[in-house]
């Protein structure tokens, strides 16, 4: 599904990713977990399109196609689909006819006509339970007023009812209790498919005991040091990132 | 690259064409430009007007002569040679005036739909009366009959003059004097056309009713008097919405409104307008100086004036309220937008007299390429007006960095049991709210437009279901590729 090769990436001419190579294949679930500015959400902003990174050297394909060449809404209609470790208030922009606006225009882009309003707010009913969020949200603008965890958990809510084929999790878990912590899983979990990839970026091994990844990547001055499976996660809680990037130099 | 996308955004906005740019060839009988006593005498014979109103016209030349045009505002123009305007033009083939919508010149009807308000259907459809002033002569005025059995009157108010002299004599120039400023000395001297309304005590206006104004001869003034009365428990929605050929000379544009509200009666005034704004240097634009008064009179009485605001090169216009009634109550919701070159000093006067008096301005500015957006508003406690209250919010919403937007509120409190309470807000259209948006893969044009129409939304919400519609139409359509 996406290949990203030796992949270099800055921002005001800043270098933070220095040759990230990664493959992630339909279905799985890869974690990137790293120190502080080791450029975790950098992957993360680059692989959505953030304008404020320049891709400096190596690709990205995604399904044989070159990703670099989209624009970030063309990206996010081809299935790409980023919770933000920030979400943005948009004061006044129903919550609702926002994600609508969302769900048609993907539609739009795949050849489809917009939704039935109908067949809208029954996604929305069921999706909604699914992250136990109050229906108030809806009417609501969007992120305004939210607590930071509504913020995170109406990400996976908007994840849930526009169905990617990539997820991209940026620190989603940072600020969330544990009940919320379990539930944004929770809503993770259920979306899980052999067509859905998942990419989770997080500081702690805490949100991978829900959210149980295929792979585990380290990330350190923008390149990955060392690979392997749910297990890595947990040597490097026990251990901490020093220890473990030690044993991968040598 | 943040340099990059605005610097293109810009050139794609300055390039989009003004999508109502045309000219009508209609044979029309125009004067030569000027202004003289004259000039006067002969747009009052022109419309049969009794003496009185000829020598009022003439007072009001005399007052004007003395006046200097005002400079206080925050927007900039070459100097406007008054004596170089045709202060009369009507429509030839219509000096007969038509009987029906049958009769009007089928040009005529055809440059209305292509403003898309083809006036059949509006009459069957929309339950609206339209009484549409095509340059300065009223040429269809609609459901008469209908309005006419509820005692409601609507026509032009040169009709009015001829038909219900008592009422002008009584309010014509009452709310806003010859000598209230200089656009409106101007206009009570030359004024041509305009609606009038009048509804009869406890009555409920049985539809919205609407005129569309379009200037269409070349280099004529045109100066608009629309003068409303509600009596006694009445209710009335008026609509005002309008559409401009593209042209290459500035237009000056003068209009003068007037509202009377009687005790227990209410007005809702809404206008959409989109003017030629001019080219991207703020070429060809109209200069739009209205003077927009109503009086809340009576006590228990209520004013409401919603405007969405995109078109002029200049506006200048301040819809206010006098609150002279107890209890009675002003407001003003208003959603401006200055892009290109356009230049915006707008706002709303609120003058509390009566007791308990209540106004609530709501002011909307948006600001992109190099427009520059003023809010001016006043609010002025009379010694009289126990118990007054007044709540003013003034917000700007800046897309690009090479516009501007300005507040000046001005507070004038003499009665210190009032209370008054003023909020203003300058924000960005962000980047990151862009990407947000994007992200979820709505394109960037929608996603402005998504936030613009956000920040509109408690004016919005004011506006009559279609009207809304349309408002927000006209803020896409004036926001139309100022993105990359």
């Amino acid at each position: 599904m996406l290949k990203i090769e030796n992949l270099h990436a800055s921002v005001e001419e800043i270098s933070i990713l220095n040759g990230i190579n990664l493959e992630i294949k339909a279905g799985e679930t890869h974690a990137i977990m790293g120190p502080n500015g080791s450029g975790k959400s950098t992957l993360a902003q680059v692989i959505a399109g953030h304008e404020d990174y320049e891709v400096e050297k190596g690709s990205i394909e995604y399904f044989g196609e070159d990703l670099l060449e989209l624009d970030v809404d063309e990206r996010a209609c081809e299935g790409i689909f980023l919770a933000f470790q920030y979400p943005v208030e948009l004061p006044g922009v129903n919550n609702t006819y926002f994600l609508k606006s969302a769900l048609n225009a993907q539609r739009k882009h795949r050849g489809e006509d917009d939704i039935d309003a109908m067949d809208f707010m029954d996604i929305i009913s069921d999706k909604i339970k699914l992250l136990n969020l109050k229906e108030s949200l809806l009417k609501r603008p969007v992120n305004e007023g939210f607590s930071g965890g509504e913020k995170k958990r109406n990400e996976i809510f908007q994840m849930a009812v526009l169905e990617p084929k990539l997820a991209l999790l940026d620190e989603t878990d940072s600020g969330l209790d544990i009940d919320a912590l379990k539930i944004v899983a929770n809503g993770v979990n259920a979306m899980k498919s052999p067509e859905r990839s998942t990419l989770v970026v997080t500081h702690y091994q805490r949100l991978l005991n829900y959210i149980v990844p295929d792979f585990v990547h380290v990330l350190v001055n923008g390149k990955i040091v060392k690979s392997g499976d749910k297990n890595l996660a947990l040597e490097l809680e026990e251990k901490g990132y020093e220890e473990v990037i030690k044993e991968a130099n040598e | 690259m943040k340099q990059d996308s605005e610097t293109e955004m810009l050139k794609e906005y300055s390039e989009q064409e003004y999508k109502y740019g045309f000219v009508s060839d209609i044979e029309s009988e125009t004067l030569p430009p000027g202004l003289n006593e004259d000039t006067i005498r002969f747009i009052s014979k022109k419309k049969g007007e009794p003496e009185w109103l000829t020598d009022w016209r003439l007072k009001a030349f005399d007052i004007w002569k003395k006046m200097k045009e005002p400079h206080w505002a925050n927007i900039d123009y070459p100097p406007i040679d008054y004596q170089a305007i045709s202060y009369y033009s009507a429509p030839k083939n219509l000096e007969d005036a038509p009987k029906s919508l049958d009769e009007v010149d089928p040009e005529l009807i055809e440059t209305y739909n292509k403003l898309g308000i083809p006036l059949q259907e509006q009459e069957i459809l929309a339950g609206v009366a339209v009484d549409a002033v095509f340059d300065s002569m009223s040429v269809a005025t609609t459901f008469k009959d209908r309005l006419a059995e509820k005692g409601v009157i609507f026509c032009s108010i040169s009709e009015a003059v001829k038909e219900h002299p008592e009422l002008i004599k009584k309010y014509l120039g009452s709310v806003i004097p010859r000598t209230d400023n200089f656009f409106a000395a101007l206009n009570s001297a030359v004024f041509t056309d305009g609606s009038f309304c009048y509804i009869p005590p406890n009555t409920r206006c049985p539809m919205e009713l609407s005129t569309y104004f379009r200037i269409n001869e070349q280099n004529t003034g045109q100066f608009e008097r629309t003068l409303i009365v509600a009596d006694k428990g009445s209710h009335v929605s008026y609509l005002e919405g309008c559409t401009a050929p593209k042209r290459d000379e500035n237009q000056l544009h003068a209009a003068v409104v007037e509202l009377v509200a009687l005790d227990d009666a209410e007005i809702k005034y809404s206008t959409v307008q989109n003017w030629y704004p001019g080219d991207k240097d703020g070429k060809g634009g109209i200069y739009n100086f209205v003077t927009k008064r109503g009086a809340c009179r009576g006590d228990n009485s209520k004013i409401t004036w919603t405007q969405v605001e995109t078109g002029s090169a200049i506006t200048w216009k301040y819809p206010s309220c006098v609150l002279h009634g107890d209890n009675s109550v002003g407001e003003f919701y208003s959603v401006a937008l200055s892009a290109l070159k356009q230049q915006a000093d707008t706002g709303t006067k609120m003058i509390h007299i009566g007791k308990n008096t209540k106004s609530t301005i709501i002011s909307k500015g948006i600001s992109a390429e190099r427009g520059q957006n003023t809010y001016r508003g006043q609010v002025m406690i009379n010694k009289s007006a126990t118990g007054a209250r007044n709540y003013s919010q003034c917000d700007s919403l800046l897309i690009g960095d090479k516009c501007g937007a300005h507040t000046f509120p001005y507070l004038d409190v003499k009665n210190t049991r009032s209370h008054i309470e003023h909020e203003a807000s300058t924000s960005k259209i962000g980047e990151d709210q862009i990407y947000y948006c994007k992200q979820r893969g709505i394109s960037e044009e929608d996603a402005i437009n998504l936030i613009v129409n956000g920040f509109c939304k408690e004016v919005f919400k004011e506006l009559p279901m279609e009207f809304a519609v349309e408002a927000q139409k006209l803020l896409e359509v004036s926001l139309e590729g100022s993105v990359g």
